[in-house]
């Protein structure tokens, strides 16, 4: 696992920063995270990324509410078809489908205390962070009558393979100004940039944000084949069909040696 | 997806394939689907698995010289069209939504006639054996429909004259099951060949698998070429439980009976099949199901 000391870099950078511009958000986020790439191996099964960060201030800690951190991580979000089964002459089939063009593959929040505490609905409705929120920002697939339902099954099928998750209390602050947690990601990750929010709420509103990206990439031999399928398709037809022969044949060859030994 | 379930899989449907001497696609590929591996995944991984099973199997029946060369070129000439015809219909009815309950449907429906028409012929047998000491039934040789067509030839291997007509249309059938289904098709295939065609049954298996291997080989580059939906490193992992088992299954298969072999096959079909079926009529938990996006 790549450590990258991207949050002392982060701090430095800051530090160098004018006093205005620091004056204007009085509370900022500095981030770290102890991978800002996730490599896809043809063994990869889930991977967690810990993302941990202090909050830099000019101004002594406000006393009147305590500080919430809240951790939001969104997968790419390629289109998804989502069919409908209903009975037809004593079976079940797919009788319609609405195409959700465009609910993020991965989508994980983590929050320092309940969720209705640290946000507010209204803040939650503008920089949409819940998952709820999040996946119903999706395009015009939401205007067809009783889509609902259709957007309702893609959060509901995703938050049981752990695609989608929001997981309460399990980012840690202390002293107002330390902040970590660890958000597990799932072996069959779609490839993409992943976006990553972090906002600092006091009151549930939101006081300051921060954005940044992990890069989840297949590599080495799961991204050869993924490509060569994609793009060389019949050369990869004929290389599984080459493999299917050579083990067929060696299997046989092998087979009868023993015998005959 | 864990790599020794599939291993294991492959293993364990090898044993069968050995024990019973079929192709063992048509109960690899549900128990993929019921693992979870997408239904067009599975039969196109599954029909690339074939070809190493079937190319393994093929080389014994070469050096035994139980191979009808002229009827297979036959078959396959019927079997690539038909393997092209069906890979059309499985690329339409998926870009409809529709291909999962094509393929659990052609299962059902085959794994039912199959496994029912073994187990009472096998019942039969078994009946018959303990009244009169094993008498086999007299082979029939069909004449008819099949002596008055045209365009005759002859075979030597099987010796046969007969018109090219039947084992192509044979052949187109077994093309359109191993392109929708992901088998090879020798459980359909080789009663045909010895009720329809009346070929001897020495040459049967070894020319079955001889045509299989073309037709599931044309039936996986279609596949990869137009949905993507070959994975071969799904496919190894099985193909490599798969030659290990069958080569198990093989010798284990020498201390059993006929007879219960084939009752065993036929309840193993029928449980199979019945799963399936009831994934069909019982009411799904989750109504919806997500796809992927795209015409494919």
């Amino acid at each position: 696992m790549r450590k990258l000391l991207l949050s002392a870099l982060t701090a430095a950078t800051l530090a160098l920063l004018p006093q205005s511009a620091a004056q204007a958000a009085k509370e900022e986020v500095v981030l770290g995270l102890s991978q800002d790439r996730v490599a896809i191996t043809a063994t990869f099964d889930g991977s967690e990324i810990l993302i941990f960060g202090a909050v830099k201030r000019e101004t002594p800690i406000p006393a009147d509410e305590p500080l919430e951190v809240i951790v939001a991580v969104s997968g790419p979000a390629p289109s998804v078809m989502v069919r409908r089964k209903e009975k037809k002459l004593g079976i079940w089939v797919n009788v319609d489908s609405v195409l959700v063009d465009s609910a993020p593959a991965f989508y994980a929040v983590a929050t320092s205390a309940p969720f209705a505490q640290v946000l507010r609905d209204t803040e939650d409705l503008r920089y949409r962070v819940s998952i709820r929120r999040a996946i119903r920002s999706v395009g015009a697939a939401m205007h067809i009558r009783g889509a609902q339902a259709f957007a309702d099954a893609v959060m509901r099928i995703r938050e049981k393979n752990g695609l989608y998750s929001l997981r309460e209390n399990t980012v840690a602050v202390d002293e107002q100004t330390l902040f970590r947690t660890a958000i597990k990601m799932p072996a069959d990750l779609t490839e993409g940039d992943y976006q990553t929010r972090i906002f600092l709420t006091r009151g549930g509103e939101v006081v300051s944000s921060y954005e940044t990206s992990i890069d989840v990439r297949k590599v080495g031999l799961e991204r050869f084949l993924f490509s060569l399928s994609r793009e060389q398709p019949f050369l990869y037809g004929l290389m599984s069909l080459a493999i299917a022969i050579a083990a067929g044949w060696g299997a046989s060859a092998a087979f009868s040696l023993l015998r005959n030994r | 997806m864990n790599a020794f379930l599939l291993l294991g899989l492959g293993g364990m449907v090898g044993v069968l394939s050995g024990m019973f001497g079929v192709g063992g696609g048509f109960l690899m590929t549900p128990l993929l689907f019921f693992i979870g591996i997408p239904p067009a995944v599975a039969v196109a991984t599954e029909a690339n698995q074939i070809v190493a099973s079937s190319f393994s199997g093929v080389l014994a029946h070469f050096r035994r010289r139980t191979v009808d060369i002229k009827m297979g070129l036959m078959l396959q000439a019927g079997g690539l069209m038909g393997a092209a015809l069906g890979v059309v219909v499985f690329n339409y009815l998926k870009a409809l939504g529709q291909v999962d309950l094509l393929v659990k449907l052609c299962y059902v429906v085959f794994l039912g006639v199959v496994g029912g028409l073994m187990f009472i012929e096998s019942l039969n047998a078994i009946r018959k054996s303990k009244k009169a000491g094993g008498a086999a039934p007299a082979a029939r040789r069909q004449r008819g429909w099949v002596h008055a067509l045209p365009f005759k030839m002859r075979f030597r291997t099987s010796g046969l004259y007969i018109s090219v007509i039947p084992p192509i249309l044979v052949g187109v059938c077994v093309g359109i099951l191993a392109a929708i289904m992901g088998v090879g098709g020798g459980f359909i295939m080789v009663p045909a060949m010895i009720y329809i065609l009346g070929m001897p049954t020495k040459v049967v298996v070894g020319t079955s698998l001889f045509q299989i291997i073309l037709v599931t080989g044309f039936t996986t580059m279609l596949h990869a070429t137009t949905n993507y939906t070959v994975d071969i490193v799904l496919a190894v992992l099985l193909l490599v439980g798969g030659v290990i088992g069958a080569q198990i299954g093989t010798r284990i298969g020498v201390y059993l009976k006929a007879e219960q072999l084939r009752i065993l096959l036929a309840l193993m079909v029928i449980v199979v099949c019945v799963k399936l079926g009831l994934d069909l009529l019982l009411q799904p938990a989750e109504l919806f199901s997500l796809g992927e996006a795209g015409g494919h």
